[in-house]
């Protein structure tokens, strides 16, 4: 789950990284009120989960009441590359002296954190690293032993940052690990992290993920998932314990487990088709979890045609007809079904979905023979 | 032979007591598996169709002589549950619990790396050598003994290939499901090296996915050390960049990970990548000869 700016600066406020002074506001009345409260100049920046706000127009000064007033009218509502801004956070402005780039992120390919400091900051990370790949030094931290000094020390003296500043950028990035490990993250980006003329370092903007999974032993923060940022298939699939991912294709797609789900988006693909959709609705799915996915698949409008593509092994395949027998009772749907089972109980389940006769119902032997014949149905 | 489990296989299962734990326990049993002992906290003393129950697993391992643990405990006890059997001993832990945090896993991951037990998973359906040994969800009964070694980052797609393999008269030596989480135990490279030493096994199968680069690396693996064949399957080629498609570990980043880069990188060195699960038999009978 990606968090907004504010929502990660809440995290950093709460593990000791200093951040400018700020408020959240929705409307233009209580973005003018944060800005009077905190002082002027303040910042008024856009809250959306996409980088380049900035060169968007989405982030601006404002010396006063009226241009705050004027900011704050002309960022909300705007589209910043495709996400529509709801929110805003008014920040006290800060005087620049040096901008760094500083980042903890999870290293699939080395199992560890890997911490990552730059003294070219505030502009596209890529960018950097092709203009100047020894600009970025990276450290991998050993999660059993920790952030030590010493890891801050060699990171900020590899980057060349000024000596005044070694001490302060090591403690700064040993917070933003405790971030990291505490809050569960997958990432804590700070781009930039800011030197003001007085020498202080501050963390001017904050991209934070966390894990899904951890989310268990963070309620405040799983009570910040933006459902309004969210898909309303996807939405009403997760209240559903569904597994769904919106694609903009034709072809509804179900399944039983990831890797099958993947492999048939895949096949549908090769077939000339375009998949609406991914849904796994798990191992051992019962009646009800397929209804429920029938329903949240047709809640798709472009959907032209819908594949099942179930290779049953703890599921059932009779249980998956039974669930695809009752949603029709409840749905009538007006587009062709192609169903292939496979696995067990699969001949049980063939002959429950022929002894229903089910309007516009295909059955299919083969995966490969199930892509193309829904592919051909869905136009 | 078979690798990592067979008739020498001693099983101790945490969250035997479960609804799903004694579920699949008592269907490893009934396949052969040697299942000894079962470990739920303040459970101690009662027993599961027979199966002893202990309250540690240190009192599991030196009642029973387990050597291999089965992990069925929630996400949020799960990594506390493989570190407990690799206390008590266990030198195998198939871990098959889906939801564990990302950082237990790292913890756990680079704390193993310093002993001498092998973690298989998590998010995984475990391993099966047919006629041997199922530890774990897979259902044996699509599976016979044979010369295939197939690894999978997938458990139902595994079902449906090694099933096509099946199909075409191929059985396996073993099948282990290495987990779709971001921080697996094993790698490809890992279970390929078994393979490669295992005489029973004459060609490997890998089924990869979406996701970080344990096939790009793989692929490096295979041409350095690997003198059987091999053909691989990547799922995920229409999967697009920032959502996670089912698996925690299965998401394009930006873009790294593809499912085209994989292939790729395999193609590279030399494996036959098939396009879709019926081809991964077919590149099969034609480097092993037609059975069917």
């Amino acid at each position: 789950m990606d968090l907004l700016e504010y929502q990660g600066k809440q995290l950093f406020r709460k593990h000791g990284v200093p951040a400018p002074e700020g408020r959240h506001a929705a409307t233009v009345p209580e973005a003018v009120d944060a800005a009077d409260e905190l002082g002027y100049p303040v910042v008024i920046k856009a809250q959306v989960q996409i980088g380049g706000r900035g060169k968007a127009g989405g982030i601006k000064v404002a010396g006063n009441r009226p241009e705050a007033e004027g900011h704050a009218e002309a960022i909300l509502g705007m589209d910043i590359r495709g996400f529509t801004v709801h929110e805003l956070y008014v920040e006290k402005a800060s005087d620049i002296a040096e901008e760094y780039y500083a980042a903890m992120v999870f290293d699939r390919s080395a199992k560890k954190p890997m911490a990552m400091l730059s003294r070219m900051g505030g502009m596209d990370v890529e960018e950097v690293a092709e203009r100047d790949p020894e600009a970025m030094r990276m450290l991998h931290v050993d999660p059993l032993i920790g952030f030590q000094h010493f890891h801050g020390r060699r990171l900020a003296f590899e980057a060349g940052i000024a000596e005044d500043l070694i001490r302060p950028v090591g403690e700064m990035l040993g917070k933003l690990y405790d971030v990291f490990v505490r809050e569960d993250a997958t990432l804590v980006e700070v781009n930039p992290l800011l030197v003001t003329p007085e020498r202080e370092v501050i963390a001017l903007d904050a991209k934070v993920t966390v894990d899904d999974n951890a989310l268990f032993r963070h309620p405040d923060v799983a009570e910040l998932r933006d459902l309004s940022a969210e898909d309303p298939q996807e939405r009403m699939a997760k209240e559903r314990g569904l597994t769904y991912v919106k694609l903009d294709g034709n072809v509804g797609i179900l399944g039983n487990g990831a890797g099958l789900v993947m492999s048939t988006l895949d096949v549908v693909a090769q077939a000339g088709g375009r998949p609406a959709n991914f849904l796994d609705a798990g191992g051992g799915s019962k009646a009800e979890a397929i209804t429920s996915a029938v329903e949240v698949i047709l809640s798709d409008e472009k959907v032209g045609a819908v594949l099942f593509n179930i290779f049953g092994g703890i599921t059932r395949c009779d249980e998956v007809a039974k669930g695809l027998i009752e949603a029709f009772r409840q749905v009538t749907p007006d587009v062709p079904f192609v169903v292939r089972l496979d696995g067990t109980n699969d001949e049980a389940g063939r002959r429950l979905l022929a002894e229903a006769d089910l309007p516009n119902v295909h059955t299919e032997a083969t995966m490969l023979g199930a892509a193309e014949r829904v592919v051909e149905l869905a136009g | 032979m078979a690798v990592l489990v067979d008739r020498d296989t001693r099983l101790c299962v945490a969250g035997i007591t479960g609804r799903e734990g004694t579920f699949h326990t008592l269907r490893n049993r009934d396949y052969g598996t040697s299942v000894v002992a079962g470990v739920t906290p303040g459970k101690g003393g009662q027993d599961v169709d027979g199966i002893p129950v202990f309250d540690t697993f240190h009192a599991a391992v030196s009642e029973t002589g387990a050597n291999t643990a089965m992990i069925f405990v929630p996400p949020r006890f799960a990594a506390d549950s493989i570190l407990e059997a690799e206390d008590a001993g266990a030198r195998l832990i198939v871990a098959i619990t889906e939801g564990i945090p990302a950082h237990d896993e790292l913890r756990v991951y680079n704390h193993l790396q310093r002993g001498d037990s092998r973690l298989i998973g998590p998010n995984c359906p475990g391993i099966l050598s047919p006629g041997k040994a199922n530890v774990g969800i897979i259902p044996a009964q699509f599976f016979t003994d044979g010369n295939v070694g197939l690894v999978s980052r997938s458990g139902t797609l595994t079902y449906q290939i090694g099933n096509e393999l099946a199909q075409r008269g191929f059985g396996n030596s073993s099948i282990v499901g290495i987990g779709g989480d971001p921080v697996p135990g094993s790698s490809f490279i890992d279970i390929i090296a078994l393979f490669e030493g295992d005489p029973e096994t004459e060609l490997i199968v890998m089924c990869g996915e979406i996701g970080g680069d344990d096939e790009e690396r793989a692929a490096e693996y295979i041409a350095e050390h690997v003198a059987k064949p091999v053909v691989a399957y990547i799922a995920g080629f229409t999967a697009p960049p920032g959502k996670t498609m089912g698996h925690a570990g299965a998401i394009v980043s930006g873009s790294r990970g593809t499912a085209a880069a994989k292939a790729d990188a395999l193609e590279a060195k030399g494996v036959r990548v098939a396009r879709n699960p019926t081809q991964v038999a077919d590149l099969a009978s034609e480097i092993l000869g037609a059975r069917v």
